[in-house]
């Protein structure tokens, strides 16, 4: 959690007795939302998808994807587990990034599991997934920079 | 950012596309080479991929060429005894290159080709946009 008046103290002091009539603080991790740790993702997995199409002729070759479920019940911190007492230590329920092997259609005589088509038709809604994170982020920007000048 | 990443990835299939295209070329080019022993005779070339493997980084995996190898399929053989290079019984060896094939080899690796030059493109598009965001 990030405030905007971090590191400076008078600041800080008078945000204090601002927040006594006002409880206003942004914080950036809130107001970006989601959105930023989807950038992320979606740049991941853009990368396991380009290395796919890459490796169309390579005999032998596993196609892989990632699982944007279990990635988003790991954003939104809803895959904990429960624990009965405080001292139990947290764990994650699924890796967040885990790469999963995507199962063949058509299975070709060299091994490779790639389906063009497939991976073309991933990579392009994930870049459109992408560019839709992007535009929301851009407005949450907007949002925020308006809301600082106080336009 | 991992996006750039896939300039790498994509990258090494170009190359690797490319030195399938120049086996082919060559392949094509030398489908009438004759000769008079089955030593000194072409044999057409290609390319072993295999996946370039990092460690540390699973998702980006990439393509390498691990080696040329010559086909082992028997040489034709054609009977010219009027051929400078016919050996002593008239025959000449002509390459064992079949066009058929290498034509596919090549509409494979100019489309395995487009298709990374397009992946290629894309990233670089949503990085440009990455760059420009908040104005």
């Amino acid at each position: 959690m990030r405030r905007i008046s971090d590191g400076d103290s008078e600041a800080d002091a008078n945000t204090h007795l601002f927040k006594e009539s006002h409880t206003v603080s942004i914080s950036f991790d809130n107001a970006l939302g989601i959105h930023a740790q989807a950038l992320a993702w979606r740049s991941q997995r853009a990368e396991v998808i380009a290395a796919n199409l890459a490796n169309v002729d390579t005999p032998n070759y596993l196609a892989r994807d990632m699982d944007f479920q279990s990635a988003l019940a790991s954003a939104q911190g809803s895959d904990y587990l429960k624990v009965t007492y405080p001292a139990h230590l947290q764990t994650y329920g699924s890796n967040p990034g885990e790469l999963l092997y995507r199962l063949p259609t058509q299975p070709a005589i060299d091994g490779n599991t790639v389906e063009e088509e497939q991976e073309k038709a991933a990579f392009a809604s994930n870049a459109l997934h992408y560019e839709a994170s992007l535009r929301l982020l851009s407005g949450r920007i907007q949002e925020l920079l308006s809301a600082i000048r106080g336009e | 950012m991992s996006l750039f990443t896939v300039f790498n990835t994509a990258g090494s299939s170009l190359h690797a596309q490319t030195v399938r295209l120049n086996t082919t070329a060559s392949n094509l080019a030398n489908a009438d080479s004759v000769s008079s022993s089955t030593t000194t005779t072409y044999r057409a070339r290609h390319p072993v991929f295999a996946t370039q493997l990092k460690d540390g980084d699973d998702a980006a995996a990439g393509v390498e060429v691990l080696g040329i190898v010559e086909s082992q399929a028997p040489l034709r053989r054609e009977y010219q005894p009027n051929h400078p290079l016919a050996n002593q019984e008239g025959y000449v060896m002509m390459p064992n290159v079949n066009p058929i094939d290498e034509m596919a080899d090549m509409i494979s690796a100019s489309r395995t080709y487009q298709s990374n030059v397009e992946v290629m493109n894309t990233s670089k598009q949503l990085l440009l946009k990455t760059l420009a965001l908040g104005e």
